[in-house]
This record gives C-alpha cells, sequence and structure tokens, in this order.
C-alpha cells in the first residue's frame, strides 16, 4: 500500500510536467492545426535558461535565499523562454501560414533539430548535474513487509510541482474562458478568417498563444531540472513525444483533455516501471495511446471531428 | 542566432503611426535591423554569452561576451542587408510576390532520363575523373541512393495516398533486422533475405496500419511516430534475441551470383579475370542500390496507373468522395502503407549488408524525420523533386564534414562536423519556407481527359489524412 501510494505520488508529479507541456502543444494545434515540433525542444531551452540563471544567481550575485532565487528564476526563464517561442513562430511558422498541411510540420522538425544542435553546440554535449535544491518532505505513511520498512513520502519538491501545476491549470482555464485574450484565441480557433472579419488580431493572438505554451514549458523545465537534477541538450525530444502522446490521448485542442492526458502518461510510465519492467514504460505508454485510439479515435475529451463535405 | 536575419518576411504594412510621412527606406532598414540584433542578444544571452560547464565540485559559468556581441553584429547586419537588397523588391505595396509558381528544375522526361543517364554511369565517371577519392564519392552515391529509395517509398504513403506517416524508419529497422538476425540465426545471404525482409516490412506496415486506419493525420502521425519508437525500444532491450544496444554485426556482403566481391580463389574478380581492387565492392553495392531504387520507381510508376494508385490518389484528394464512389478505403490505405513499408523493409536490408553492422541508433525518429523532409522538399508526389532533395540534404550534409579548412580561420578547437545538424536543421527551414510547395513545384497529373502536361503543385490535394 505504502509503495502503491509513494508511486501514485510519483507518477502525478511527472504527469505534471508532462501535462504542463501538453497545453503547449494542444493550445498550437488547437489555433492553427499544426504539431509544434520544436515546442519539447522549449521546454530544454527553458531548463538550461533556468540552470543559468540558478548558477549566476547563486555563484555570481551571492544570493542564498532559495525561494528568491527560485522565483527570479523562473521569472528570468519565462521572460526568455517566451521569446524563443515567439522567434520560431515568426521564423518557421508564420510565412508558412496558409501554405499546406505538411509545410509548417516540415519546419518545426526542422526547427526542433535547430534548437537542440545550437545548444549542443553552445553548452557542450554533456550533462549538467545540479544537487537537489530541495530537500525533505512530509512521511505520508510507513509500513513494514518482508523487505523492510517501506516509506509514503511526499517530498517538498513534489508538493511545490504539484500545487504549482494546480495553480497554474485554474490560472490558465480562467484565462481561456473570462479574458479577452483567451477569447480571441477560442474565436481564432473555431474560424481564423471569421474572427479576423470581427477584428481580432489574428497573428498577434497567435503569437501569444506560442508565449503562452512557451511560459508554461518554462515552468516545466524549471521544475524538471530541480526534480532530476540532470539536464542535456536531448531531453526535449523525449519529453516532448511524452507531452505530445498526452496531448493526443487526452484529445488534441482540449486544455483539460491535455492535463488528464499528461497525468495519465505519467501514472502509466511510473506504474509500469514499478511493477512490470523500466526498460518498457514508454512502449506501454505508447501501447495505451494507440488503444485508446483505437476506441475512441479522438481521444479522451477531444469533440469529435465532423467531417465536412 | 543567424536564422534571426528575416524576421518579417512579407507581412510588413506601412508602418501606421508615422501617417502621411513615408519612413525612408535606409531608417526603415535600420529599425527593424536593431529590433532583430536585439531579438538575437535577448536568445543568445543564455547561450551565446554565457556557458554552464561541468568543474570540480558542481558547476560553473562563464562569460563568452565577444561571441554574444558578434551574433549580435552579425544578425544586425544580415537583417540590414536583407531589408535594403532583398526585401527592397515588394517595398512599401506590402504585397507579396507571386513569382515562385515556376519550378526550380523542368521536372520533365528530358531531366529524369538524364540523371539516370548520369546514375548509371556514375561510378565509372568518378573513377575515370576523381582517381583519388572515387571510393569516398561512390559510398556517398550509395547513401545517398539509399536515401533516394527511401523517399520514393515514403512517397507512395504520404505523396500518393496521402497518409502522414512519422514512423516510417519502423519498417527500414524491420528490414534491416530480419537480414541481420537471419544472416546470424539462420546464415542467410543477402539475396536470400532481400524478398524475406520485404514481405516482413509489409506484413509490419499491414499489422500497425491495421489498428490505425480510423484516425485522421495527425493521430495517425503521433500513432505511426509511437510505433517507430516503440520498435527501436525493443530492439534496444531485447538483448538476448536482437543484441540489444550493441547491435548486430558481421552481416555478409551480398554476393554476385554466388561469387564473392573480394580478394582470392573463385571471388568475382578471379572469375572475371580482372586484378583485385577494393573499389569494385563499392561499385557492386551501388549497382544494387541503383537497381533497387529503380524498381521502387518503376513500381511506384506503373502502380499510378492501375487502379490501386488511382485509388490511393482519389483517396488523398478528397476521401468522403472516395468511399462514396465506392472505393475501400480501407484496403486502399493498407495496401498503400504495406507497399510503402516493403520498399523500406528492401531499403534496411541493403543498409544492413552495406554496413555489415546494425544498432538500433540508426533507426531513430531523427531518421524518420529526414526521410520525410526529403519527401516533402523535393515536393510530394514528384519523383524527380525526392532525387533532387536527397542530393541535396543528404550530399550537403556529407559535404559538411569536409569543412576542416575553418580549422585554420577559427582556431583547432572549433570542430566544423559539429555544425552538420544545425545547418541541416536551417536548410530545411529555409528551404520549406522559400518554396513550401517543395523545390519541384509542378506535378504530372496521372489521369488525363487529352493532352498530358504539368500541372502546379497547388492544384494537388497534400493529403489530409482522414
Amino acid at each position: 500500500m505504502e509503495y502503491f501510494v509513494q508511486q501514485l505520488i510519483n507518477g502525478l508529479t511527472l504527469g505534471s510536467i508532462y501535462g504542463l507541456i501538453a497545453i503547449g502543444y494542444t493550445m498550437v494545434y488547437g489555433i492553427i492545426g499544426m504539431i509544434n515540433f520544436a515546442h519539447g525542444d522549449i521546454f530544454m531551452i527553458a531548463a538550461f535558461i533556468a540552470l543559468a540563471t540558478f548558477l549566476v544567481l547563486t555563484t555570481v550575485l551571492g544570493i542564498t535565499f532559495l525561494p528568491l532565487v527560485l522565483m527570479l528564476a523562473l521569472i528570468v526563464s519565462m521572460f526568455f523562454t517566451s521569446a524563443w517561442g515567439w522567434t520560431v513562430e515568426r521564423l518557421a511558422y508564420r510565412p508558412l501560414r496558409g501554405s499546406f498541411r505538411l509545410a509548417p510540420l516540415i519546419t518545426a522538425i526542422g526547427m526542433s533539430i535547430v534548437l537542440q544542435n545550437f545548444v549542443q553546440v553552445t553548452q557542450g554535449a554533456r550533462v549538467k548535474p545540479l544537487p537537489p535544491q530541495i530537500q525533505g518532505g512530509l512521511e505520508l505513511m510507513s509500513g513494514s513487509t518482508d523487505a523492510g520498512t517501506i516509506n509514503a513520502q511526499l517530498s517538498y519538491m513534489q508538493m511545490i510541482i504539484i500545487a504549482t501545476t494546480f495553480v497554474l491549470m485554474i490560472a490558465f482555464s480562467l484565462l481561456i474562458s473570462k479574458t479577452p485574450l483567451g477569447r480571441a484565441q477560442r474565436a481564432c480557433e473555431q474560424d481564423r478568417k471569421m474572427a479576423s472579419l470581427l477584428g481580432v488580431n489574428v497573428d498577434r493572438t497567435i503569437s501569444l498563444t506560442f508565449i503562452m505554451g512557451a511560459a508554461l514549458a518554462s515552468v516545466a523545465g524549471l521544475m524538471f531540472m530541480l526534480l532530476y537534477g540532470v539536464i542535456d541538450f536531448y531531453i526535449g525530444f523525449l519529453a516532448g513525444v511524452k507531452a505530445f502522446t498526452a496531448a493526443v490521448l487526452g484529445g488534441i485542442g482540449s486544455l483539460p483533455g491535455a492535463m488528464l492526458g499528461g497525468l495519465l502518461i505519467g501514472l502509466i510510465e511510473v506504474f509500469w516501471s514499478a511493477y512490470f519492467t523500466v526498460e518498457y514504460k514508454d512502449v506501454a505508454a505508447f501501447a495505451i495511446l494507440a488503444i485508446v485510439l483505437i476506441f475512441m479515435p479522438s481521444g479522451l475529451l477531444g469533440k469529435p471531428e465532423i467531417e465536412k463535405v | 542566432m543567424a536564422g534571426a536575419g528575416q524576421v518579417s518576411t512579407g507581412t510588413t504594412p506601412n508602418s501606421p503611426k508615422s501617417g502621411a510621412i513615408p519612413e525612408s527606406r535606409m531608417a526603415r532598414a535600420l529599425r527593424e535591423a536593431s529590433i532583430a540584433g536585439a531579438l538575437a542578444g535577448v536568445l543568445g544571452f543564455f547561450f551565446l554569452a554565457l556557458r554552464t560547464d561541468i568543474v570540480t565540485g558542481g558547476l560553473e559559468v562563464t562569460t563568452r561576451w565577444g561571441l554574444w556581441l558578434a551574433a549580435i553584429g552579425i544578425v544586425f547586419a544580415g537583417r540590414l542587408a536583407l531589408n535594403l537588397f532583398y526585401f527592397g523588391r515588394d517595398w512599401g505595396g506590402g504585397k507579396a510576390t507571386k513569382s515562385a509558381a515556376r519550378a526550380v528544375l523542368p521536372s520533365g522526361k528530358l531531366v529524369g532520363r538524364a540523371a539516370l543517364a548520369f546514375a548509371l554511369v556514375l561510378p565509372f565517371f568518378f573513377m575515370a575523373f576523381f582517381p583519388n577519392k572515387d571510393r569516398q564519392y561512390i559510398d556517398l552515391s550509395i547513401l545517398i541512393m539509399t536515401y533516394v529509395m527511401l523517399g520514393w517509398g515514403l512517397n507512395i504513403v504520404v505523396g500518393l495516398a496521402g497518409l502522414l506517416d512519422l514512423g516510417y524508419v519502423a519498417f527500414y529497422a524491420v528490414g534491416a533486422y530480419s537480414f541481420g538476425l537471419s544472416a546470424q540465426y539462420l546464415g542467410f545471404g543477402f539475396w536470400m533475405a532481400l524478398p524475406m525482409a520485404g514481405l516482413l516490412a509489409a506484413t509490419w506496415g499491414l499489422i500497425l496500419g491495421f489498428p490505425v486506419l480510423r484516425l485522421r493525420g495527425d493521430y495517425l502521425a503521433i500513432v505511426t511516430l509511437a510505433f517507430g519508437e516503440m520498435i527501436r525500444i525493443v530492439l534496444i532491450n531485447w538483448n538476448d534475441f536482437t543484441g540489444g544496444p550493441n547491435g548486430i554485426s558481421g552481416i555478409p556482403k551480398p554476393t554476385f551470383f554466388g561469387l564473392e566481391i573480394g580478394r582470392g580463389e573463385g571471388s568475382f574478380g578471379d572469375v572475371f579475370g580482372l586484378p583485385y581492387d577494393p573499389i569494385h565492392r563499392f561499385v557492386f553495392l551501388y549497382y544494387i542500390i541503383l537497381a533497387l531504387a529503380l524498381l521502387t520507381n518503376f513500381v511506384t510508376m506503373r502502380l499510378r496507373r492501375l487502379p490501386i494508385g488511382r485509388a490511393w490518389e482519389a483517396l488523398r484528394e478528397d476521401e468522403i468522395a472516395c468511399r462514396s464512389l465506392g472505393i475501400n478505403t480501407r484496403n486502399t490505405k493498407l495496401s498503400a502503407f504495406s507497399i510503402g513499408a516493403m520498399f523500406a523493409g528492401f531499403a534496411g536490408s541493403f543498409f544492413a549488408t552495406r554496413q555489415g553492422f546494425i544498432s538500433p541508433e540508426s533507426f531513430t525518429f531523427l531518421e524518420s524525420a529526414i526521410i520525410l523532409a526529403i519527401v516533402v522538399l523535393g515536393g510530394l508526389g514528384s519523383q524527380i523533386g525526392i532525387v533532387i532533395a536527397s542530393v541535396v540534404m543528404i550530399g550537403g550534409i556529407e559535404m559538411l564534414r569536409n569543412l576542416d579548412f575553418l580549422k585554420h580561420i577559427f582556431g583547432p578547437s572549433f570542430e566544423p562536423s559539429e555544425y552538420r545538424m544545425l545547418i541541416f536543421g536551417l536548410a530545411m527551414v529555409v528551404i520549406m519556407v522559400w518554396k513550401p510547395r517543395g523545390l519541384v513545384s509542378t506535378r504530372e497529373p496521372s489521369a488525363t481527359l487529352k493532352e498530358k502536361k504539368l500541372i502546379g503543385a497547388d492544384q494537388v490535394a497534400q493529403g489530409e489524412g482522414h
């Protein structure tokens, strides 16, 4: 039981990170109908920016108060990552707006290759380890089995991740449902041409969507860095594929779906590693995706596509 | 970043604030260049100006202000030059130039025949004109031809049937491993394994294609990507059977009707009275892959004229109309999927025999992405376009390996080959933005009423895959 609870907590933590990245995919897909393959690499960029900021703040400027450092790192990383997200959209996707469907997909893959290799070239290919910064946690339950005592612990890091994700999700839902920007986004999602006729600045809305996606990815990047303590230029690919899988599983285009999908993928991975084999956790996640899509072709919470003739 | 030089392509309305007074060209160029430079400064700050390195006791940040300032300068200058000399053509009007409708190269029969003729004599051409580098060039040609074949195979799925497949490399892997494993466990030779590899890959195409047929385009894309990754993960982890991450080595080379291409008694050179030369093996491999690629092309071209090929293209254009006309869309999709997979299987077993060694590392998503990029960059559905794109992209990255002279400029620690994939990615973006319909922007319709003529690529649907 303790083991199960511990895995549940781990799964929720991992799932929160996936969910935050998945929102970026799902929003972009909802609004312009393209798979933003570079989004996973934006997440990786964010993790590098957060790491560099963290190091500058602690070693160069000598700030030791950890909450302040993390807060500043988050803000800086959000700002700079948003700039990256905006630039990628401006350079690689906007010139192809209204072009045929596969063109932005190819530029997205190209951008993903560019970002990965840019970071590899400028920051080196070796992994960057960071010692754990937030230690300790709450012991929820403890029990003894044949193998010894097993504790179920909710670490402060996990608490921060789950709480931040929760708060961000609520803020984000409100942003989409209540603000003029959210209204513009939903309008663009339904019909871009009509939205522009009604005075919505479509290009600006799309840019803001990319910026918002990048900002959420930067939160995920910072948390990933703190949780795992190891980053390299390649983390974006796998995290991106998982998050995209999560977005599709939840029903692409649907925000709660992305979060639900992220949590599910995180839980599947963690439980599969815990109870079966760690090597095949990705296979398990992908297999669940395939099975779900066979029976629910538009994902768990996605709206079924109406074919227009 | 160098690419930031073209921040506002096309969409530059007259500056709204200045009202009646039009901004001078120079002032505007300067303003936009400053913005681009500032953006480059922001983007590059954490990557160019700062660098984190592992030192004893943790991580350390070092600064490289010179590099950062140089990058800002380059972006500023690049943007300024673009504004003054390139975007200058449609200044003020704000309307996009529509001159890109014509093809870069004529895609007619003539070019195809010329390319074919050149491909047939290519090894002898290199041997005659580049006697010192012939082996390297023929090897590169083999590599390019492999990608041409893969591109033609994927073209059946993406270009003709309009199904977006991001896991094509899975079938390539199936082909390679079916030869590698059958050579290891059953002692099969290349020619025995070749048809088997194709068949197995086609079967896998059927197996993987079956569950995903109901899915729409992008769902199909992610599921095929997932399948590609799954096959790779299984290959890595099934240590006892596939050799895991170490792969399979010692895969036999192909024989010429039972004669080995090599040294010694009973070899090809011995029987035909040719002196031994290691180049023979390269030439032989080249002709095998050329024959396989031409087979792919031939089959594709013939299939396009058969009902099945017509059904693929109809499916790409409009699936609902297709179903209304009584075409069995399930079988149509499955056939496209498995025939495309079959050619990947052939190419895979050729890859295994060429390398003599295979490991899961050769079958990553990047490989799928490169093949798809070749198909799209060349112009979906255009056979000659794929050849051009393969030569440009694959030949391009291989050429980037030979940039050692740059070491004299940037110092000995400068490693040009590190920049290969960076440049490759940039080229993908730039070509696509420049020519969204691919390098060859005309298509040859497969069904015509009176006369055969080329049509613009815009008139061909790219398939939503639903």
